[in-house]
This record gives structure tokens, C-alpha cells and sequence, in this order.
């Protein structure tokens, strides 16, 4: 198994230990990955605000580097997953639109067959590489650690954008959380928005979101919270002092990056998966599996 | 036919101290819709149950209700693809008052239209000329394809129901609020354009919206109002309304990709915030230094990506 590894932006600046995890992750089950670094970022849907085709023309350009390697995309964000799904739909929907984008590309060497498959992490150990192997090379299981699934919104909607066959039924982090031995907490927020896209235009309303389905987590007993976007982490971690106060809750609720939940169960060394790197510390609720690792 | 637990949210503000769950136990006639279950619920089991219905033919939108958890209209929807392990969860719209049982109180929605001026404006509308003077204003194909989306709008309230902005911040315009402003905004016969994007680029208007795809995923007509917000907001850019959080991150955003290939995150919060404002600068010390403690602080120096001269020939080549 080998992947086209894009790693988004935030995985290179705020969110090192998603980088860092996921890197780890894919070593141990055997995953080979191309890192592109010649890529650019995926507009986050905010380039597109300024100019659908500008975004469309420079998500086209990193699907033509991972053609041009033979290889699918893995994406270890939500949101990238999310935006360049909503690109390749627009692009490979609109043979004009395809034609201009490819013109554009040409002078840079570059061309978009659209044939590429753009996956996230999650989907890929779910699809791919499949449960029932993963669950074999878990050396510490998470028994008894209540994980709330955070699913983070590019990931499921609008359905038309994503890879799960059914998003408002999928339990591929459900069934993910099972197989590592963890118990999957149900409750409403996790398909929810956190927010973050609006954080800096509507502080109080955004960190609102996150409290909201912060504070159902922890009611449902949850002790830490998993999430497959780093900018849900952003919010829903290096904003919890804040919303802490919004909520009039004392959240102390740990968020992990999907591959570092992966990683504790495969028994890869906590400082590899940068579980010191979090505002929320995770020694105190998880050390119990975290000791001797 | 199959035997179906339909669990019902019932609550009478008269009696009910507070809401709760009743259960009917019903079979399922071949091809019935979920309204078809709640009237043979209520004319067969359970005279109380209060729920709204008119045209059953997804017109008018009154039947919107929330089945297995999120918003669906009753007279499109099949039973039969909602059963779920024998059971079927109908409970009123979210982010709605409830009235009694499943009829939510929509004053507060409709009353959020009025923000928007949901009429065309017109230079006849201002004057004392009369209707039947003015000549009659055309519109072609192409431009009535750009307002056709909105237009299909049946007010259900499905997309409020689901929306997160609405949820966390009540004073929201919300997305059909915002998808009937576009309808008007790029209406090619409307006259106050710019004083609609002004107003809309406000606080709680176009720039609080989350993109959390919820509205477009629950609209049960070809609305998609997070296209139409999308949209809003391109306009409002291309019109220079930029003088606001959203618009500067966006303008941020571009340029950051345009110089280095990927977001600087050191940056970005500062742009969007803007130079000169400094309470909006000032509130992103703690989250700062939070991180910075904690090693998270992007690095100081930021890297482009490589072959960032291609990268830099398409923004040039589409001149942005």
C-alpha cells in the first residue's frame, strides 16, 4: 500500500503532532507514503471564496503530481479531504471547466486526467487496509476508555463530497474506536460543526459550537474526545480554556488526533505521536494506557 | 406491511412540565410516507398528536419534522427507507420553540426575512410613477440561472433546523434567510445591490455562516444555501465590502497561498483580525501564548513549498 501523502497545513505548522502521528501510524502498519511537498494548500474552502476556478485550478494541479506518481491521495485533514473531493466533483463534472483548468496546468507540465482517488486516513484504514488487520497489531488495547467520535463536518457533508457511502449512518470512527479496544461514546455532537471556520469572525459564536458538543461529550462520561481534522482539534483543544468559561464547565476533555488514538493501541511511543504537544493535557486520563510505552 | 415502534417527542406546554418520548406501535403500509404514519397515527391511535400538514405534495413546506434525528419533510419522505431496526425516531424541527408535539413556533424565522428585503427593488418601487407605466423589465436565461436555486426555496425551515451558526448564536440570519438575499443580490433587475451586500456583510450575516454543509444536506428543494452564502460572499469582494473579519481572512488566506504555497498561520489571525484593530488583536494573546508554551506555535519562519514558481504562474496566469 502506498499513498500520494498530502499533508495540509496544518500538520506542518499548529498541528506538528499530526504530522509526526501519522507518520508513525502508517510506518508501523506497513503503509508507504510519498510526501508531497511540491503541492499547494487546498484553498480550505476560503480560496474559493475569492475564486471557485483559482482554487478548483490548484487543487487540479496536485491531483496531476499524484497521477503523475501512480498513486492515490491520502489526506490526514478533514477539511482537505472535504474541499478537494467538492474540486475533483466540480472538475471532472465540467468537461469545459476541466479543459481551461488543464490549459492553465500545461505551461507548468502538468495535466489532470481525473482519474486519482482522494482519501483520508480514516477511510483508508477503514477501506483499504481494513479493520480486522488493524485490530491484529493492537498491543494495547484502550479497554475501558471512552472515546467520544468527533467527526469534524468536511468529512460527511454535504454527502455529495464524501467517501462514506452513507454520512449521517457511517460509524467508521465507531467501529475504528472498537477495534482499538476503546468503547465509542454516542451522543449528538459528533457530527456537529466545532466551529473554528468562524473563530475569527465570531469568537463567542464559535467556540459555542465546540462547547456545546464538548459539554454532551463529557456528560456522556467521555474521557477524551478523537477528531480525524486538525482544525477541529485547533478549536476544540487550543480554545478550551475559553470555552470552558462559555460553558461554566471545568471541560478538562483530551483531544486526539485520529492517528494518535491509532497509535496508543499499536503501542507507539507517546512523545512520537506528540501526545505532550496538546493545550488539554492527556497524561492524566490516559496515562494508564500510556505507561511503559 | 411491516410492524413498526414509531418513537414520537410529545410535549403539551399546558400539561407537560417537559417533553418525552411516547411509542406507537404501527404497520407500515407499502409506499406510505412518514405523514401518512402521523395522520394514521392520529386518526387511528392517538387523537392528540399534534402535527403540521397542507399540500403533501412538498410545496408548501409545512410538514417539516425531524425523522431519526434530522429534518426531513414528512409528505417526501418514504417510511420505509427511515426504519431503523424496527424503529423510527419523528421529533419537531431543532432551534425552534416548540408549540405542542411536533409544531414548532416559525414567527422567529419568518421574521428574519424582513433583514434582507425580500422584494425586488426597483426605481419604479420608489417612485409615484404607476405599475402600469413602467415598462416591463426583461431578464435572460443566463441571468435567471443565477437566481434559480434560491427561488426554490419552500421555507420548511429545514436547513435552520440543522444549522450550527443558528444553534450557537440565535441573532443568525441563517441560511434561508441568506439564500433569499442572494436571490435578490444577483437578481439582474434589482437595484439596491450594494446596499444589500452592505447590510449582509454586518455582524450575524453572511460572514457567520460555518460551512458546515448541514443546510445543504437537509434542504429538501435544490436551494443549497451554503452555495448561495458562498456566492454572497464573493460578490461582497468583488463589490470591495471588505472591511470585516471574513473578507480580510479571505484576502489573507489568498495571499498567503500566493506568496508560499500554504497558510501562514502566524499571519493569517493577524490579517483577519486587521492591523488597526487592536481589542480583536489583543484577543488572541492568550491562545498565543497558550500555544507557544506548548510548542504548537507555527514555526517562525515560514517555508514555501517547492516548485512555488508554478504555483505563482497560475495566480498570475488568472491574475489574482
Amino acid at each position: 500500500m502506498k499513498y500520494a501523502f498530502y499533508t495540509g497545513c496544518v500538520a506542518k505548522g499548529a498541528g506538528r503532532e499530526l504530522y509526526s502521528s501519522s507518520v508513525a501510524v502508517a510506518k508501523r502498519l506497513g503503509i508507504e507514503l510519498h510526501e508531497l511537498t511540491n503541492v499547494s494548500c487546498c484553498g480550505a474552502g476560503v480560496i474559493s471564496e475569492k475564486d471557485p476556478l483559482l482554487s478548483d485550478t490548484l487543487n487540479a494541479r496536485t491531483f496531476a503530481i499524484a497521477e503523475e506518481l501512480n498513486l492515490d491521495i491520502m489526506n490526514i485533514c478533514g477539511t482537505c479531504q472535504g474541499v478537494m473531493m467538492k474540486a475533483q466533483k466540480s472538475i471532472n463534472g465540467d468537461v469545459k471547466r476541466k479543459g481551461n483548468i488543464n490549459e492553465i496546468l500545461k505551461d507548468g507540465g502538468h495535466q489532470y486526467k481525473g482519474k486519482v482517488k482522494v482519501k483520508h486516513l480514516l477511510h483508508i484504514l477503514i477501506e483499504d487496509y481494513g479493520i480486522d488487520k488493524l485490530k491484529r497489531l493492537v498491543t494495547r488495547p484502550l479497554k475501558g476508555l471512552k472515546v467520544a467520535p468527533f467527526y469534524g463536518c468536511y468529512l460527511l457533508r454535504p454527502s455529495a463530497y464524501s467517501n462514506f457511502s452513507s454520512p449521517d449512518r457511517t460509524t467508521a470512527l465507531e467501529d475504528l474506536i472498537i477495534a482499538l479496544g476503546g468503547e465509542p461514546v454516542q451522543y449528538d455532537g459528533r457530527s456537529k460543526c466545532c466551529g473554528f471556520p468562524i473563530v475569527m469572525m465570531n469568537k463567542e459564536s464559535s467556540l459555542t459550537m465546540s462547547g456545546i458538543s464538548l459539554k454532551e461529550a463529557k456528560e456522556k462520561n467521555a474521557d477524551c474526545l478523537v477528531t480525524p481534522c486538525p482544525l477541529c482539534h485547533l478549536n476544540l483543544d487550543s480554545y478550551q480554556p475559553e470555552i470552558d468559561k462559555i460553558v461554566q464547565t471545568k471541560l478538562n476533555l483530551p483531544i486526539l488526533h485520529l492517528p494518535q488514538l491509532v497509535g496508543i493501541a499499536l503501542g507507539i511511543d507517546s512523545k512520537e505521536l506528540g501526545l505532550n504537544k496538546h493545550i488539554v493535557s492527556t497524561e492524566k486520563i490516559l496515562s494508564s494506557f500510556l505507561k511503559g510505552l | 406491511m411491516s410492524k413498526v415502534i414509531f418513537s414520537i417527542r410529545r410535549f403539551n406546554p399546558e400539561k407537560d412540565s417537559k417533553p418525552y418520548y411516547k411509542d406507537y406501535e404501527m404497520n407500515v403500509p407499502e409506499g406510505a410516507t412518514v405523514l401518512d404514519c402521523l395522520n394514521l397515527i392520529k386518526w387511528t391511535k392517538d387523537g392528540t398528536l399534534t402535527h403540521r400538514m397542507s399540500c403533501r405534495s412538498a410545496i408548501c413546506g409545512s410538514c417539516a419534522v425531524k425523522v431519526n434525528g434530522h429534518p426531513k419533510l414528512a409528505c417526501k419522505t418514504q417510511a420505509a427507507e427511515e426504519i431503523i431496526n424496527g424503529r423510527m425516531k419523528i421529533e419537531p424541527l431543532g432551534n425552534a420553540k416548540v408549540l405542542k408535539d411536533l409544531v414548532v413556533d416559525l414567527e422567529p424565522f419568518f421574521s428574519k426575512f424582513q433583514k434582507v428585503k425580500p422584494w425586488l427593488v426597483t426605481e419604479a418601487a420608489g417612485s409615484q410613477q404607476s405599475a402600469v407605466n413602467v415598462k416591463e423589465t426583461r431578464q435572460s436565461p443566463e441571468d435567471f440561472h443565477r437566481i434559480d436555486a434560491a427561488s426554490t426555496c419552500i421555507m420548511c425551515a429545514s436547513c435552520v433546523s440543522d444549522c450550527n451558526s443558528w444553534a450557537s448564536n440565535e441573532k443568525f440570519f441563517g441560511p434561508a434567510v441568506l439564500a433569499k438575499a442572494q436571490r435578490f443580490v444577483d437578481d439582474s433587475r434589482d437595484k439596491a445591490t450594494l446596499e444589500r451586500v452592505i447590510n449582509l456583510s454586518e455582524a450575524n450575516g453572511i460572514w457567520d455562516c460555518t460551512h458546515c454543509g448541514e443546510c445543504v444536506e437537509r434542504c429538501p428543494a435544490e436551494v443549497k444555501p451554503m452555495d448561495r452564502i458562498v456566492s454572497l460572499r464573493t460578490t461582497a469582494i468583488k463589490m470591495g465590502i471588505v472591511n470585516n473579519n471574513g473578507a480580510r481572512h479571505v484576502e489573507g488566506f489568498v495571499d498567503s497561498i500566493r506568496s508560499s504555497g500554504r497558510l501562514n498561520e502566524n499571519i493569517i489571525p493577524v490579517k483577519s483580525m486587521g492591523i488597526f484593530n487592536i481589542p480583536g488583536l489583543l484577543s488572541l494573546i492568550p491562545v498565543g501564548i497558550r500555544m507557544f508554551l506548548k510548542g504548537k506555535n507555527p514555526p517562525i519562519i515560514h517555508k514555501h513549498i517547492d516548485e512555488m514558481d508554478d504555483v505563482k504562474r497560475i495566480f498570475k496566469r488568472l491574475k489574482k
